[in-house]
């Protein structure tokens, strides 16, 4: 719950685009002002209203990067689907200065707050990482040493989000470990895991579950099924393993 | 096209009809007695509206669409919300 605010229905407001950044070839993060917002918490979600010249809308959930204490400015993070209706213009058509309607924070579910503790595992496939990221820059920003795993599933080191902050992240921050598989192309010499997630390679990287891990996973719905089931087959109680499932092309 | 989700998804347009966050509300399944925190629960988003499904038994437990300035919300499939209080 948010404090002591009063709750109410949400509603759709106008944000600003301040700030765009290429993350990959096909990822964009768009990071806006939101008057009036309300503050977040990480792993909360948005929804984003198009509206086209003759009434037509369409909306979509897209997932808050920035942590809360970014607020009042709000990143998201959009991977651009082909044939979407809504991520193409988000990554290649808007510019600074333009506004978007949106909807949010949206989803007390698949929350972690520094106050919850840990250790933490996070579990991101694809464009999946980007609540995760909410996480681990919530935990930097509240001075959190929760130890957190990270187990980041990508297609190629090319199409891996935020590489530069995470890897660097993970080196000056002793309490923090990221662990790559590359389920399509491993990059010359790679010596990590380069295959989709199972439960054999969860039960390599995930805290034994007598540590008492909260577990996020974040993916495309096949992926975050593999990865709850091994969890729960890991010893991880139900409760302890949040999931979000984005469809299997994003929903565009 | 249909996107098969979760609750988590469905969160925006709930919040837009309940003044509380239902993804953290646990509902009972009408069909089969199961309870779940909706934002567990599947989902199916479509142009039409959400259908907020039973993960074990499939039963529609909650349908939401938003129609010329109105939603038409069916909860038959809902037998009983738990709500988080305010803390």
């Amino acid at each position: 719950m948010e404090g002591t605010a009063v709750q109410r229905r949400l509603i759709w407001r106008f944000g600003e685009v301040v700030a765009a950044r290429a993350e990959t070839a096909r990822a964009k993060s768009l990071t806006l002002t939101v008057p009036e917002w309300p503050g977040h918490r990480a792993g909360q979600h948005v929804d984003v209203r198009l509206t086209a010249d003759d009434g037509y809308q369409a909306e979509r959930s897209y997932s808050i990067a920035s942590p809360p204490e970014d607020s009042p400015k709000v990143t998201i993070t959009v991977e651009r689907l082909d044939d979407g209706e809504v991520s193409p213009y988000l990554v290649d058509e808007v510019r600074i200065g333009d506004r978007l309607e949106l909807r949010g924070p949206i989803g007390g579910y698949f929350v972690w707050e520094a106050q919850m503790g840990g250790p933490l595992l996070l579990v991101g496939g694809g464009s999946g990482i980007v609540p995760l990221m909410a996480m681990i820059r919530h935990r930097k920003a509240a001075g959190s040493a929760v130890p957190t795993r990270l187990l980041y599933s990508s297609r190629s080191s090319a199409e891996v989000i935020y590489r530069d902050e995470l890897e660097n992240a993970a080196r000056l921050d002793g309490g923090l470990k990221l662990i790559y598989t590359f389920t399509r192309v491993q990059p010359p010499g790679w010596t990590g895991y380069g295959r989709r997630i199972d439960v054999g390679l969860l039960g390599e990287v995930a805290w034994l579950a007598g540590d008492h891990p909260r577990a996020y996973i974040c993916g495309p719905t096949p992926f975050v099924e593999t990865a709850a089931a091994a969890l729960v087959s890991l010893g991880y109680p139900d409760a302890y393993v949040k999931t979000e499932r984005f469809g299997p092309t994003g929903g565009g | 096209m249909e996107r098969k989700l979760d609750g988590n998804a469905a969160g925006g347009i709930l919040h837009a009809v309940f003044p509380f966050d239902m993804t953290v509300t646990r509902a009972t399944c009408a069909g089969c007695g199961a309870i779940g925190a909706v934002g567990a629960l599947a989902a199916y988003i479509h142009g039409m509206g959400t259908v907020v499904r039973c993960p074990r038994c499939d039963t529609a437990m909650i349908r939401l669409a938003y129609v010329k300035g109105r939603y038409w919300l069916d909860m038959r499939g809902a037998r009983v919300l738990q709500i988080e209080g305010e803390q």
